[in-house]
């Protein structure tokens, strides 16, 4: 008798016993005499039932969680004689939550094992790469500009317009750089990603030299995802191995390496000048645009920088066509969003799906509500810079232009869940302390402004000349919002201002209450 | 629990000439020094400037931006509790709390005995598994009394 298991390396999975489970697994096997083989995949994103262990079977994958090292030898003996558990969940594809997804950019995460290229081919991989070979670098830019693709770190941008335009600036050299640098509080989709199916980003930057005529990538990732920086860089290893990187790849002239880049914990270093200026060996200050990174990027060649998800959406896009992806979502937001459900929530985890679902739907009925039990008062979607939204904006399609027009942003795409014993005055008050604490220090409204906030804030909580210090609160915000060089200064207002226009009860102030048809 | 070499001027040259053939080898650079020798030591600095024709200011206005560049050795284990927005809604505040009231130190600090620096981080990505911690170079989720605990108490041996 022998046993194949599937057992997530995913560091969310680990941060809850994954390698203690794996290794009890192995350690009862071994005792009984079972051959087993035990892959480490990503993770499905069904956080609440990791650690998530799957068995290989003729009809597929069984899974099996959230397990814990002591159900090692019961899960076994349910294996063996393929008999019910009290942790068994029936076919993992079936599970409902995953079913009900639209996994375009995740199909493969948790499924395949990360460190081997073969698994990656054998599972579609690679099929966009050789169709951007065939049809040339104008027509693979004109894919992804036709399929609608807009930056998944934040901003929006349409992508195919940042590779258009570097594309067409003539120069020696270009590059290619990935933001890995998820800094938002409610995200992990890149981690996952990088983690989980680390081969899609390769092949996503590699086409994205292809189009634009850039020979080297960089790929700059947090410190705090040491998981993601070893994956990544075995995954480059086995790339170059597979004929994926280096010369002459897929049996072309074209030629591309990739380079890993380890952050030093600074969060304004998401922002993508700043980034740049970290790779260069610099300080992380922003810089004033133009020029525009396409035209004078990093060490001043073009270059094309996007976030992880944008990367990786782009094979499927080249391989199936412009239309496939367009096809999925709604208004100027097409294709699908990895959304990450995070924070105060009963089902956390990375749901993909196509643009135009409700933010009621996300966290009440995907979310399953809090899993204090308590009801959901507010959520803040888009990160530390992201508005905090009441239950009467629930209402909300996920869509860059819904969101904006409600005076937030859906960002990087996650969503952190609050129950009734958040204090929004205090959730407001730390969007300064974060901005006062991460400003790089280079526009006046950011690196005073928020230390500015802070006072406030503590004025207004303490009950200090309410009213006025209220105006100059909105007053400040307003600075901030249009005199800040980048995001980090101009969108910290996003909390601040949401929490006290829907939740004016916690500054002290008379409510003001939104109707849900406003 | 990571073990970390005494400063030498000779090894830092040694460090430096691994990176110097790369583009914008400074951060990686002073990664390596961290990782050797527990933190940047302010006599690194000439020896890095020096390296790569930079002045010391400029060398150590990078070292003073990042928050993963510390000038002097931390505690034996470095516990660092997130503190984020995720976290915060998962009750990520009252076991900070906790933590810096068991081990008799504000975020930020070491203990008096050097054993345990207790430091914030914000996000580790772990945040629908909230509230998160890491014990040097261990991640650890799903973080409740019982849990922080424990990892305080590992810590402290």
């Amino acid at each position: 008798m022998s046993l194949r298991l599937f057992i997530p390396r995913d560091a969310g999975a680990v941060a809850v016993g994954a390698d203690e489970v794996a290794a009890a697994l192995l350690a009862a096997a071994t005792k009984r005499n079972i051959d087993i083989e035990i892959i480490r995949t990503g993770s499905r994103g069904l956080y609440w039932l990791e650690p998530m262990v799957e068995l290989s079977r003729p009809e597929g994958r069984i899974a099996f969680g959230p397990a814990t090292a002591a159900d090692a030898e019961s899960l076994l003996d349910a294996m063996l004689a393929n008999a019910g558990h009290s942790l068994r969940l029936g076919p993992a594809e079936g599970i409902s939550w995953l079913k009900r997804q639209t996994r375009l950019t995740f199909a493969r995460c948790g499924v395949i094992d990360p460190r081997s290229f073969e698994d990656y081919r054998a599972h579609g991989g690679t099929k966009g790469l050789e169709r951007a070979l065939s049809l040339g670098p104008q027509d693979t830019v004109e894919r992804v500009f036709q399929s609608g693709l807009r930056g998944r770190g934040g901003a929006g941008f349409p992508t195919g317009i940042k590779w258009r335009t570097v594309a067409q600036t003539q120069a020696p050299r270009k590059h290619i750089v990935c933001n890995a640098d998820e800094g938002d509080s409610g995200t992990f989709a890149d981690r996952m990603i990088m983690e989980g199916d680390p081969f899609l980003l390769i092949e996503g930057m590699t086409i994205a030299g292809f189009a634009t005529g850039a020979s080297k990538g960089y790929i700059y990732i947090r410190s705090e995802y040491p998981h993601a920086i070893t994956a990544m860089e075995a995954a480059i290893a086995a790339a170059r191995r597979g004929g994926m990187l280096g010369n002459k790849i897929a049996g072309s002239d074209f030629a591309f390496d990739i380079e890993v880049r380890a952050g030093a914990g600074a969060y304004v270093c998401g922002e993508e000048t700043s980034l740049l200026e970290s790779i260069e060996g610099k300080r992380g200050i922003v810089r004033a645009k133009p020029p525009l990174p396409a035209h004078h990027g990093l060490f001043g060649r073009p270059t094309v920088i996007n976030n992880v998800l944008s990367f990786a959406a782009v094979p499927l896009i080249v391989e199936r066509g412009s239309a496939f992806y367009r096809d999925f979502g709604i208004g100027k937001s097409r294709g699908t969003m990895p959304i990450q459900l995070a924070g105060n929530v009963k089902y956390g985890g990375l749901f993909e799906t196509a643009f135009g679902v409700t933010l009621g739907e996300l966290v009440d009925d995907i979310g399953g509500g809090t899993f204090t039990g308590r009801p959901v008062r507010a959520v803040q979607v888009g990160g530390p810079l992201g508005a905090y939204f009441p239950r009467a904006l629930f209402d909300t399609p996920f869509d860059y232009e819904a969101f904006a027009a409600r005076d937030g942003l859906i960002g990087h795409g996650g969503i952190v869940v609050f129950d009734d014993s958040v204090n929004m005055a205090k959730q407001a008050r730390f969007a300064m302390e974060f901005c006062a604490i991460e400003s790089c220090g280079k526009c006046t409204p950011c690196r005073i402004g928020s230390t500015r906030g802070v006072e406030v804030l503590d004025r207004i909580i303490a009950g200090t000349d309410r009213a006025q210090n209220l105006s100059v609160l909105e007053d400040l915000c307003n600075t901030m919002k249009f005199g800040s060089l980048c995001a980090l200064g101009g969108f910290t207002p996003y909390p601040v201002m949401s929490a006290l226009t829907h939740f004016p009860e916690d500054f002290g102030a008379a409510p003001r209450r939104l109707q849900a048809a406003e | 629990m990571p073990t970390f070499e005494p400063w030498s001027a000779e090894r830092t040259a040694q460090i430096i000439s691994e990176y110097r053939g790369s583009e914008g080898p400074l951060l990686p650079i002073l990664h390596a020094i961290a990782h050797a020798f527990g933190c940047v030591p302010e006599d690194a600095v000439p020896v890095v400037a020096h390296a790569l024709n930079l002045s010391r200011a400029e060398v150590y206005g990078v070292v003073t931006f990042y928050h993963d560049f510390k000038p002097a050795p931390r505690g034996r284990r470095v516990l660092k509790l997130c503190r984020a927005e995720a976290c915060q809604a998962a009750g990520g505040d009252a076991l900070t709390a906790r933590a810096e009231a068991t081990l008799g130190v504000s975020i930020g600090e070491t203990t008096p005995d050097r054993r345990v620096t207790l430091e914030p981080v914000y996000c580790l990505g772990l945040c629908a598994t909230a509230p998160s911690a890491m014990l040097d170079d261990r991640v650890v989720g799903r973080l409740d009394e019982t849990r922080l605990d424990a990892l305080v108490a590992e810590a402290q041996r």
